[in-house]
């Protein structure tokens, strides 16, 4: 049984850029999955492609158990679209929007206005509603950008970079939106370059590069791969080096690694916070000064390091044309240009 | 906030009916909020005034007694003549404005956020063309005015004035069909005006607009005889009674035949383009 969110070698090329070079996806009802992976990877596309707005050159995809290439009006009566490209129009209050949406979605004038009341109560909009959507914060353009996804509270959600551009506190309330919407039971699929809000946000991961799956799992298994836990220490005098070295490998299950210059050390550990504490009250009782130590776990960053050869920031300025011939027209740039004066 | 697990999803009361159905309704939705949106950013609409009444003005009174017209070199005969070319070229503007405002539309991912919606696909065009529609008939409404001012007169009964401003709706309904195809093909909103604009001027000049195309050199006048737009000035002429004395319409048939030419010409134009255009929406990346 495919999950609600369904798809077999997806193929997508514009001109010469296979801007999806056989995806496979599979995200069960309920769950979300976190498609994670530079400018240019092909989330977007992607996203375009199980949401009909783009027809896949080959391959398969099923969205709530409709065939997208075959019956794409019913999967877009099933699914809500939000996030980098799904706008807002702008003179439009944020009422009107939401009616405006909920009779697209078929329903009828009035059902649509009270849902609309509805949606903006639920996502702090009320005071704001009825006020254009142009003398929005970005934070709250993003809130209704989403509540209009969600106007007949679609079972499949896709949210294409739903917080980029935002500042940390507009983006901890997003999360917190998702989370609430995602307990509800709705099935997502996110698509983010910031490997925290995968790592959040996610239960399942995909790493994407040049239009391939490259890694899936859940973060703790991907970060696994990466190697495990280990313990890190920064001693205080550069005398102590050495003893602090013996010790950490008396507790490590490996090399111990040493820089010098900044007076670290590292070693990997299985374990965790008992072994830590352990080794601190070592430490301690050989009077090794610490300026700090910790448990370090690998972050995504390093997964993404580690399954890519690159990190994944340095892509953007090329993943920028990427993401041009994605759209197929040049104004995908174009528009990532005029989100980011908008957020400024 | 229990959106989520509100699961309205199929009890949502949707609306019953027929695809045609849903494809109006769907339009009038989309033309109430450009017609919301026009309302709001009323600078839009003063600004397609000015250049048309600008036009009324300067033409009226700078070539207002120089230009013959059929055998007639008074500044009223000209005057009277004059507006069925203005008031045809007004309307034809509408190209742009759709143009413009169906570019920004795909520039800013509104287009994406309605293709990912379940609405009849033609609906976003329409209703556009619609609202445009309603501004084109605001714009006459103020531009007759300013032509009666200036001393612009009719002299065929009611019924076929207001014939005559059917006409020119319809013309102005065809061509934004044309903008909505431009605008979709366009990268940028400043592109689609531009695009829709630079081509108007010489089929509106190219025509018996603003002079008598009998005086043409014989290659221009018969491209002015079969241009569209000069058989909606002339019918409108004709409906108006602002024919000069001594005018002699051409043998060419749309100019014998105006009305019907005019209305076939918009009929084609709409067919066509509305076609085009709907077929690239579905299509449509931006």
């Amino acid at each position: 049984m495919p999950g609600a969110i369904y798809a077999e070698g997806l193929v997508k090329t514009f001109g010469d850029v296979r801007a999806l070079d056989g995806v496979d996806l599979d995200v069960p009802e309920g769950t979300v999955l976190g498609l994670l992976g530079p400018n240019g990877a092909g989330k977007t596309t992607a996203v375009r492609c199980l949401t009909t707005l783009l027809r896949p050159d080959s391959g398969r995809a099923v969205v709530a158990g409709i065939d997208v290439v075959r019956n794409p009006d019913a999967v877009r009566r099933s699914v809500g679209l939000s996030g980098q490209f799904a706008a807002v129009d702008e003179y439009l209050t944020g009422r009107e929007n939401l009616q405006m949406v909920g009779q697209l979605y078929q329903m009828k004038a009035k059902a649509a206005k009270a849902r609309a009341g509805e949606l903006l109560e639920q996502f702090h909009l009320a005071g704001a509603g009825d006020r254009p959507a142009k003398t929005y914060s970005g934070g709250m353009r993003r809130r209704l950008d989403l509540a209009a996804a969600l106007v007949v509270s679609p079972p499949v959600m896709f949210m294409d970079e739903p917080t980029t551009g935002l500042d940390p506190r507009n983006r901890q309330q997003l999360w917190e939106v998702i989370k609430q919407l995602v307990s509800g039971g709705t099935t997502l699929l996110l698509t983010t370059q910031y490997l925290e809000e995968a790592d959040h946000l996610a239960h399942d991961i995909a790493v994407v590069d040049h239009g391939r799956v490259i890694a899936r799992g859940t973060s703790d298994q991907l970060k696994a791969r990466t190697g495990g836990e280990r313990v890190e220490v920064v001693v205080h005098e550069r005398e102590h080096l050495t003893t602090a070295s013996e010790v950490l490998h008396g507790f490590g299950k490996g090399e111990v690694a040493l820089d010098e210059h900044i007076r670290r050390l590292t070693v990997p550990v299985t374990g965790g916070a008992k072994l830590l504490a352990e080794v601190i009250r070592e430490l301690d009782s050989r009077g090794i000064e610490i300026d700090d130590i910790g448990l370090r776990r690998p972050t995504l960053d390093d997964v993404f390091l580690s399954l890519t050869g690159h990190v994944a920031e340095e892509e953007t300025a090329e993943g920028a044309e990427d993401t041009s011939a994605e759209g197929g027209s040049g104004t995908d740039s174009a528009r990532s240009t005029r989100r980011k004066e908008a957020t400024k | 906030m229990s959106a989520a697990t509100d699961t309205a999803g199929s009890a949502v009361p949707l609306r019953p009916g027929s695809a045609i159905g849903q494809s109006v309704r769907d339009s009038l939705v989309v033309a109430k909020r450009n017609l919301i949106r026009m309302a709001r950013i009323p600078e839009m609409l003063i600004f397609g005034l000015i250049q048309p009444i600008m036009f009324v003005v300067l033409f009226t009174y700078v070539f207002g007694g120089s230009i013959q017209v059929g055998s007639s070199t008074s500044t009223q005969a000209y005057r009277e003549f004059l507006m069925a070319g203005i008031f045809a070229q007004t309307v034809t503007f509408a190209t742009a404005g759709a143009g413009a405002g169906i570019a920004d539309d795909m520039h800013k991912g509104l287009i994406d956020r309605f293709r990912s919606l379940p609405m009849a696909r033609g609906a976003v065009l329409t209703g556009r063309t619609l609202a445009d529609l309603v501004q084109s008939a605001l714009t006459l409404i103020v531009l007759a005015v300013v032509a009666v001012l200036v001393g612009w007169r009719t002299h065929e009964n009611f019924g076929k004035v207001l014939a005559a401003f059917g006409l020119l709706l319809l013309l102005g309904y065809a061509f934004s069909w044309i903008g909505a195809l431009i605008g979709l093909s366009v990268r940028t909103p400043e592109a689609a005006t531009s695009g829709g604009l630079i081509w108007l001027f010489p089929l509106t000049f190219i025509s018996n607009a603003f002079v008598d195309a009998n005086q043409m050199p014989t290659f221009l006048r018969h491209i002015a005889e079969w241009n569209p737009f000069s058989a909606n000035v002339q019918a409108c002429r004709e409906l108006f009674g602002n024919l000069p004395p001594g005018f002699q319409a051409s043998d060419a048939w749309p100019m014998q035949h105006p009305v019907w030419a005019s209305l076939m010409w918009s009929v084609l134009i709409i067919v066509v383009f509305r076609t085009l255009a709907v077929r690239k929406y579905r299509s449509a990346t931006a």
